[in-house]
C-alpha cells in the first residue's frame, strides 16, 4: 500500500512518486506518474486509456494522454519534463484499475526527468485543492 | 440561484453518492460506479431518484380537448389509469419538450416534464389552455419520484410490505394483482402507508419497472422499504449516470441532446408522436404539416469498434481524408456497458442516413468508422 505522504502532486490531480527507493523497481531519476482517487471518483468509471509510447519527450504542463469515462474526458497532463520509460500496459488493457487502486496498479507512465520541478504539491497542500 | 435538494438528500449522502447539478438541482450522479449501477439495472433492478422531473397537474371538464389543444398527442382518446408519451411543440414546430401524461382521472391529468423545463411547460399549459374550462397546478414542489427498474422490479414492488390500491382497504393482495396485471404506459392510483401514490408501469432505461409518485414526506420510507426489499435480488441506488447510458442503448431521446425547439419531431423519428389524424387544431399543427426541409438532419444510431466513444458534440464525417465533408454531429454517444463497444446518436445528412453507411467520427483528431445502425442498440428480452 503507497503511503500517500510519499507521493507529490499536481493541482490536475496527478501524483508523482519520485524514485528514492530502487526497491520500487523505478530507474534511477525517474518518476512514476498516476491520477489521484479523488480525479479517478470525479471521472466516474475509466473505460478507455490513451498514453504516450516509450520515448515519447513530454513536457511539465503538457497533455500527453487521455482518460476516458463513460461520462467524460479527461486529460493526463505531465507533471514533470523527460522522457517516457515504461506504459503500464496493464492499465491499457484493464483501464478500471484506476478506480480500484489508482495509487497503485492503476499507475499510468514512469519518466526519467533530469529535474523534479519545485512547484509539486504535498499530500496537505493538495488537498487543500480538493478541499477533502 | 438556490439549489435544490431531493426529499432524498439526507438518504442520498448517507450512502456516499456523487452529486451532480442538474438543473438547479443536487442530483446523486452515480453511489459507487456507473458501470455496476448499469448492469444491476439490464439484470436485477435500480433504484432511481428522480424528484427533479417537473409534474404538472391540470384538471376541469374540458382538461381533455385543453391538451388536445395544446400537446402534439390526442390526449382525449387516453382512458383512466393511461400513460402517453408526447412532445410540447412550439408554434414553429420545434420541440420545446418531451413528456409523459397519465390520464389520472376522467377530467385530470398528470403532465410530467424535465426539470429543466418544468417551470415553462407549465406557462406555456396556463397560457394554452386558457380558453378552455380547467385550470394548471405545477405540483413539481409537492411530488418525489422514485424509480424501480429492471428485470426483478415486478418483483421487488410486490414484495414490499405497506401498498394498498386507493379506496380498497389497502389490500396488499389486491396491490399485487393490480401492478402484476398492469401494462406497460398504465398507472394505478395506490396508496403507501395509507398515503396516496401513483404506481406507474413506465420508465427510461429499456427495462421492465415501475415510477412511483409520492408526497415529498412519504418518499424516505418509501425508498428505504424498497430498498429493503430489492436488496437481496440485486436492487442498488442508481445515479443519473446510469440512468443516461441505459436510456441511449434504448435508443430513447433526452431534451437538449436528441430533441431542442430547432428539432421537428419527425427528424428525431417521432413523427408518429404528432397526431395529425386528430380532427382539432393543435399548437404547432401547421408547421408539423409542411414537415421540416426535405434536407433536415435526421437522427440515426451509430456503432464503431474498439472503446473510443464519440460524445455529444462531436462531428461526423463523410471519408477519413482531409478532403472529407462535414455530414452530421453526435448528440450522445457512450461506450455501452452492455454491448462493449461505443455507440452514439447523431443527427447526419438524410443521404448519409442509410442503414449499413459508413460515416467518421471526430474523436478529438482522430477519424473513427462508425456504421449507422438501426434504433434501438439494446431491446430486452421479453
Amino acid at each position: 500500500m503507497t503511503d500517500l505522504n510519499d507521493l507529490k502532486y499536481t493541482s490536475d490531480h496527478e501524483w508523482v512518486l519520485i524514485d528514492e527507493d530502487p526497491a520500487e523497481g523505478v530507474d534511477a531519476g525517474g518518476v512514476v506518474v498516476g491520477i489521484t482517487a479523488y480525479a479517478a471518483d470525479k471521472l466516474g468509471d475509466v473505460v478507455f486509456l490513451e498514453l504516450p509510447e516509450v520515448g515519447t519527450a513530454v513536457a511539465a504542463g503538457e497533455v500527453v494522454g487521455e482518460i476516458e469515462s463513460t461520462k467524460s474526458v479527461g486529460e493526463l497532463i505531465s507533471p514533470v519534463d523527460g522522457t517516457v520509460t515504461e506504459v503500464n500496459e496493464r492499465a491499457v488493457s484493464e483501464p478500471e484499475l484506476l478506480n480500484s487502486d489508482p495509487f497503485g496498479d492503476g499507475w499510468l507512465i514512469k519518466v526519467t526527468v533530469a529535474e523534479i520541478p519545485g512547484d509539486l504539491l504535498s499530500l496537505e497542500q493538495y488537498r487543500e485543492v480538493t478541499g477533502e | 440561484m438556490t439549489e435544490r435538494l431531493s426529499p432524498l438528500d439526507a438518504i442520498h449522502r448517507a450512502a456516499g453518492a456523487t452529486f451532480t447539478d442538474f438543473a438547479g438541482w443536487q442530483m446523486p450522479v452515480r453511489y459507487s460506479s456507473d458501470l455496476a449501477e448499469h448492469r444491476a439495472v439490464r439484470t436485477a433492478a435500480g433504484l432511481f431518484d428522480l424528484s427533479h422531473m417537473g409534474e404538472i397537474v391540470v384538471v376541469g371538464p374540458e382538461a381533455d380537448r385543453a391538451l388536445d389543444y395544446a400537446l402534439a398527442g390526442k390526449l382525449s382518446a387516453s382512458v383512466e389509469g393511461q400513460a402517453k408519451y408526447t412532445l410540447l411543440l412550439a408554434r414553429h414546430g420545434g420541440v420545446i419538450d418531451d413528456l409523459v401524461v397519465y390520464r389520472t382521472g376522467a377530467d385530470r391529468y398528470l403532465v410530467v416534464a424535465n426539470a429543466a423545463n418544468a417551470e415553462h411547460v407549465a406557462d406555456e399549459l396556463r397560457a394554452r389552455t386558457a380558453p378552455f374550462d380547467c385550470e394548471v397546478f405545477d405540483e413539481s414542489d409537492d411530488m418525489a419520484l422514485i424509480a424501480v427498474q429492471g428485470p426483478k422490479a415486478l418483483e421487488i414492488l410486490t414484495n414490499t410490505p405497506g401498498f394498498g390500491i386507493q379506496g380498497d382497504g389497502n389490500d396488499h393482495d389486491d396491490f399485487v394483482h393490480a401492478v402484476t396485471g398492469m401494462k406497460y404506459y398504465r398507472a394505478v392510483a395506490a396508496e403507501y402507508a395509507e398515503q396516496p401514490v401513483l404506481v406507474a408501469r413506465t420508465g427510461y432505461t429499456g427495462e421492465d419497472g415501475f415510477e412511483l409518485y409520492v408526497s415529498p414526506d412519504q418518499a424516505p420510507a418509501l425508498w428505504e422499504a424498497l430498498a429493503e426489499t430489492g436488496e437481496p435480488h440485486g436492487l442498488v441506488p442508481a445515479g443519473l449516470a446510469s440512468r443516461d447510458t441505459l436510456r441511449l442503448e434504448a435508443g430513447m431521446p433526452l431534451y437538449g441532446h436528441e430533441l431542442t425547439r430547432d428539432t421537428f419531431p419527425a427528424q428525431a423519428g417521432l413523427g408518429r408522436v404528432v397526431a395529425l389524424g386528430k380532427e382539432v387544431d393543435f399548437v404547432g399543427r401547421a408547421a408539423s404539416e409542411e414537415g421540416p426541409a426535405a434536407d433536415a438532419p435526421v437522427l440515426v444510431g451509430l456503432a464503431s469498434e474498439g472503446r473510443r466513444a464519440g460524445r455529444a458534440g462531436y462531428a461526423l464525417f463523410d471519408g477519413d481524408g482531409a478532403d472529407a465533408s462535414e455530414v452530421g454531429v453526435i448528440t450522445s454517444g457512450a461506450l455501452s456497458p452492455t454491448l462493449g463497444h461505443p455507440i452514439a446518436m447523431a443527427y447526419v445528412a438524410p443521404r448519409h442516413a442509410a442503414t449499413g453507411t459508413t460515416l467518421y467520427v471526430d474523436v478529438r483528431g482522430t477519424r473513427i468508422a462508425a456504421s449507422v445502425v438501426d434504433l434501438p442498440f439494446y431491446r430486452r428480452e421479453k
